[in-house]
């Protein structure tokens, strides 16, 4: 008699002899929080990521060479442009699905980075990066850094105004390399900037093909990891210990609802791509390096590089006739290493603060460990506020505090506020203990006064 | 792996011989692993039905014309997409519609998953252990690296042998990454288009004559003849009025009636210099100033572009000016220093 | 975070509690005492007309209202002062003379609102106009009495060619006013958008190069280039958005706000999938 669902999988293992670890894998166990899904919704964005970017790839001409555009569009009717940026206007304008494909693809990209960072904060605030898990932790990081690399390239192929100007600033952080930034340059660019048009094939080959495999790997050995290790898991009652873990399988529990966030993610982002406009190309025109335009801002996950690039007074690091540090290296190249330092060496320095080198597999509540959590929000608030200065020209022009004076302010703000941060979140943390202590002792000295009620109770009443 | 069913308080127990949604065999009871148990399918044989794994629970068809209905829906945005992509000529295709359609389409499948979830799947709560270090395989894998190398008398010889061989066979494999471009020249950093006589041409290829040249504007001009993607060809012209130059020393005459051309290119991240303010009231209003959009660099022209405000390290470089016979514009020598952002040797001598 | 409100009342409240209350009223004395003083920095506004107008605009009426509104700072007859000295009340006057600038700068600055100016230091600012258009007319007939000017333009952007004027205001305009016309900022001013401003002002704005901003002569941009410029600038109330919703057409910084809303929706999604830690 045959059987519907037992005959293929009899078909799969007599081949593979995976059914246990198929069975394995159906049974594996999530621990159960809504913060534990963050990671996923990164995961699923990366896959409408590669899906719409392969329609894309298949349109976009990764070449500078000039040629005039004809089309449709007539402020653009006549005008001198590349092959990269006409076809990425044709595929706007003209194709059918095109405007919907590129706009998913670009939501989807700046989602995934937002997520990425959600995700980064759940598993820093709840101390999820300890051991065992500080390799995932760094593979994290890697990920997060190369995804801001891939989001970068993948906006400036388009060879437009607003992404070349962001090109440009790249080739002179480039440069701003202490001793090698200038031939480094000009390895890259195959000459000096904007080049012959090499660098844009560059670009294309490492977007489309390169980087993904690199994050495609990086993000199936973060997985790995993790599944490796189990899930860290929240101690809601006395059977969520160091050794025993409790969730909910993959199958049937589990696989429904992650299935349910991929097609709510997509949903959302196809959504986006049809109902809010984002990078219209065609209103910014063709990048020249002679032409500028005010507010030329990166996308959202650069916003802090631009902040610290217009925050840094002005000085070259000059010993003779050798600029040994240009201006730019120090927003450009030094804030990101630094953050990305602090945050990979993190899982060891509190290890040495602490003392504690043992495994942790039940994650924190953040009220719970208040000098990390007071160092996150400082550390965060620190990024953030240059971020936000990246965006100050436009915050004059909306409320009218001049950027001269926003200037002023900032280069404090972003030393004093975190440095306050770092004292209220700790204070806090520790209140919010105290009193979840008291609660807890109230809770007891309640239980305890009901028992002796119902004894007391129980001595009056005679057994009969 | 062991497991201990513990229910969730949505699965119910289910009545012996109804199957819930749960696809296990037989099996009535409290979910607990014992066989036995009426009806179920499978079995047959005389054979003991195994226990349930995954535990039932109770039936609820309100949920599942929930999910046909969500289901439905998704498919008719679905077909919605085919419909108007179709319709639509390529110039008029309605972007939010076609989003609208897809986005609607899986959002609709996803909450009939969502639904399924929470409404039609026993979510069970399961126990396991975390895995623990395993050190007797550790030992073991040491102690098999260990005794693999017995025959080996010099190990630390052939092991350094070994890491330099792997060391520069992985530096033979990188070479050719060289043939990317130049390992190191800094030429094209050097390069300049501007030689003495070179006309300046505006941006439609007409050269520039001196006397269209106004105060209280700015122009846009290339060196003739030359590339004008070239950023050490591009200029932005100004004219102040000759008393309120104040240019360093040895630049004497590099403004002829007050015309002053500087490299359009920002000193500090490469951007071009493409704004520029002038008072209509001097005495109140601030000074004339080339300022660039990406993060602010001020440049003042009356004092050789030097840095007034912003994060640039190093004055925008100006370019001698002299004016030919028929009054065109020409350049008197090349630039005052490098073009473009400052790299190691931006300072360094005189530019070629 | 119940929990946290519960812990600031508790610390709030009691005899503990006084300082920290006493602490709270300062801090809002002081930030009302803060709000008095930006308020009182605001430069004054309102005119001065005479009590009783003629029917029609009449230089004799524009030299009235100037006499009242703009000699203060530009001299009873428009001849400038260059050197400020306090005059009537706290006001400070100087302003470059007006003699030979015509119809054209007149008509523009007190059409958009950016004279009269109420303090010398301050950015001249369009948000509000508070002559009527027949003041107006008087002051600019007066003003272009005070010797030959340029008279009001009349430019035709509908001879103008769009793709023409966007790679013109690409390479003149945008680094001040960005792409899209939609502002910004160079050093030491607002430079405001251009939605809204109809031909008129935009040539008179061009021509004048009013404030910093820089001034194109018919030499720099003949009317012809104007004329396309302008038909741009006003396609910009209505740039092509077929994307969708444009978010202000300013690009990335609405763009991450929007982005991070939808993650934070899907992060909202995911509570209704996932527990919380006290269900």
């Amino acid at each position: 008699m045959s059987e519907p669902v037992r005959d293929p999988i009899q078909f799969i293992d007599e081949r593979t002899a995976a059914a246990p670890l198929l069975k394995k894998a159906l049974r594996y166990l999530f621990p159960d929080h809504w913060s534990f899904l963050l990671g996923e919704i990164a995961l699923y964005s990366f896959i409408v990521l590669i899906a719409t970017g392969v329609y894309l790839a298949l349109s976009f001409e990764p070449s500078l060479a000039k040629t005039v555009y004809h089309g449709p569009y007539a402020p653009l009717r006549g005008r001198e442009m590349s092959d990269a940026y006409k076809s990425v206007v044709e595929m706007s304008l003209t194709y059918k699905a095109g405007l919907l494909m590129r706009q998913t693809h670009h939501w989807a990209a700046d989602v995934f980075m937002a997520s990425i960072v959600a995700h980064l904060m759940r598993v820093f605030f709840t101390g999820a990066y300890r051991k065992p898990r500080e390799l995932t932790w760094l593979i994290g990081l890697a990920l997060l850094f190369t995804s801001l690399l891939e989001g970068y390239l993948g906006y400036s192929l388009v060879d437009d105004l607003l992404s070349g100007i962001g090109l440009a600033i790249g080739y002179g952080v480039l440069l701003s390399v202490p001793l090698v930034g200038g031939p480094l340059g000009v390895l890259l660019f195959g000459a000096a900037f904007p080049g012959k048009g090499v660098f844009e094939s560059r670009m294309y080959i490492a977007h489309v093909f390169i980087i993904p495999a690199l994050l495609a790997t990086l993000i199936g050995a973060h997985l790995a990891l993790v599944m490796a290790r189990h899930h860290t898991q929240f101690k809601r009652d006395a059977r969520h210990t160091q050794r025993r873990l409790v969730g909910v399988p993959m199958f049937p529990g589990q696989a429904p609802r992650s299935l349910a966030l991929m097609l709510a993610v997509a949903a959302v982002l196809f959504l986006l791509g049809g109902l809010v406009q984002i990078n219209p190309i065609w209103q910014w025109g063709p990048f020249e390096p002679w032409l500028g335009t005010n507010g030329a801002q990166p996308d959202w996950y650069l916003g802090w590089l631009i902040g610290a690039l217009r925050l840094m007074p002005s000085f070259d690091v000059v010993i003779g006739h050798y600029t040994v540090i240009p201006n730019p290296f120090w927003g450009g190249i030094a804030f990101p290493l630094v953050v990305l330092a602090v945050l990979a060496a993190f899982p060891w320095a509190e290890r040495r603060l602490t003392g504690d080198r043992t495994v942790h597999n039940l994650a924190d509540r953040p009220r719970e460990a208040p000098n990390r959590t007071a160092f996150g929000v400082a550390f965060l608030s620190w990024i953030f506020l240059v971020f936000v200065f990246g965006a100050a020209d436009r915050l004059y022009v909306l409320f009218g505090v001049s950027y001269e004076t926003l200037l002023t302010v900032f280069r404090v703000a972003i030393w004093a506020v975190p440095a306050l941060a770092f004292l209220i979140v700790r204070r806090l943390c520790r209140e919010l203990q105290h009193a979840d202590r008291v609660e807890h002792e109230r809770e007891l000295a309640e239980q305890e006064a009901a028992r002796q009620e119902a004894e007391l109770m129980r001595r009056r009443e005679p057994v009969i | 792996m062991s497991e201990r069913a513990k229910d969730r308080p949505e699965a119910q127990q289910g009545a012996p011989g109804e199957a819930g949604s749960a696809e296990a065999h037989g099996g009535a009871g409290a979910g607990d692993a014992q066989s036995g148990g009426s009806g179920g399918d499978g079995g047959g044989d005389g054979v003991e039905a195994p226990a349930r794994i995954v535990p039932p629970g109770l039936p609820d068809r309100g949920a599942e014309y929930v999910v046909l209905a969500l289901l439905a829906l998704a498919m008719l945005f679905a077909v919605g997409f085919i419909v108007v992509y179709a319709e639509y000529s390529p110039a008029e295709v309605p972007n939010q519609l076609l989003g609208v359609c897809i986005g609607g389409a899986l959002g609709f499948a996803a909450l009939a998953l969502a639904v399924l979830a929470r409404r039609l799947v026993v979510t069970e709560e399961l126990e396991d252990d975390y895995p623990q270090e395993n050190p007797r395989e550790q030992s073991e894998i040491a102690q098999l690296v260990h005794e693999s190398a017995s025959r080996i008398t010099r190990r630390r010889l052939l092991l350094g042998a070994g890491a330099a061989t792997g060391g520069v066979l992985g530096l033979a494999g990188l070479t050719p990454v060289l043939s990317l471009g130049p390992l190191w020249d800094t030429a094209p950093l050097d390069y300049s288009p501007w030689r003495r006589g070179r006309r300046l041409v505006d941006p439609h290829g007409y050269p520039m004559l001196a006397s269209e040249v106004e105060e209280e504007t700015f122009y846009t001009a290339f060196a003739e003849g030359a590339d004008r993607e070239d950023i050490a060809s591009v200029l932005v012209v100004v004219r102040l009025h000759p008393s309120e130059l104040r240019l360093p020393k040895g630049r004497e005459g590099w403004a002829p009636y007050g015309i002053l051309a500087y490299s359009k290119i920002c000193t500090h991240a490469g951007c071009a210099v493409a704004l520029y303010r002038k008072p209509r009231f001097p005495v109140v209003e601030a000074k004339p100033a080339l300022v660039c959009p990406c993060h602010y660099s001020t440049f003042n022209p009356a004092t050789g572009a030097s840095v007034i405000f912003g994060p640039a390290g190093r004055p925008l470089p100006q370019l001698p000016l002299m004016i030919d016979p028929s009054g065109h514009l020409r350049a008197a020598g090349d630039f005052s220093g490098r073009v473009g952002p400052a790299w190691w040797g931006v300072r360094e001598g005189p530019p070629t | 975070m119940s929990r946290l409100a519960r812990t600031i009342a508790t610390r709030l409240r009691g005899a503990a509690g006084a300082r920290a209350r006493w602490g709270a009223l300062s801090a809002a004395a002081l930030l009302l005492a803060a709000c008095e003083g930006v308020a009182l920095a605001q430069p004054r506004g309102g005119v001065l007309t005479p009590p009783s107008q003629p029917a029609k605009p009449t230089v004799q009426l524009g030299h009235e209202l100037f006499e009242a509104n703009c000699a203060s700072c530009h001299g009873g007859l428009g001849q400038g002062i260059s050197h400020p000295r306090p005059g009537a009340g706290d006001i400070s006057g100087a302003a470059p003379s007006l003699h030979g600038v015509g119809a054209e700068a007149a008509d523009f600055y007190l059409r958009t609102g950016f004279m009269p100016l109420s303090n010398i230091h301050a950015e001249p600012s369009n948000r509000r106009v508070p002559f009527t258009n027949k003041q107006v007319e008087a002051i600019t007939d007066f003003v272009a009495s005070l010797g030959a000017g340029p008279a009001i333009p009349h430019p035709k952007p509908r001879a103008g060619a769009l793709n023409s004027g966007f790679e013109l205001f690409t390479e003149d305009c945008a680094g001040c006013h960005q792409s899209l016309a939609r502002g910004g900022f160079v050093t030491g001013a607002r430079v405001p958008p251009l939605q809204g401003v109809d031909a008129t002002e935009i040539a008179e704005a061009v021509r004048i190069g009013p404030y910093l901003m820089p001034r194109f002569s018919t030499k720099r941009i003949s009317d012809a280039q104007l004329n396309s410029i302008i038909r741009y600038v006003l396609s910009t109330n209505r740039p092509d958005n077929r994307g969708g919703w444009s978010i202000g057409n300013l690009g990335p910084i609405p763009e991450g706000l929007v982005a991070w809303l939808a993650a934070i929706a899907l992060a909202v999604l995911c509570l209704g999938l996932g527990r919380r830690l006290r269900a």
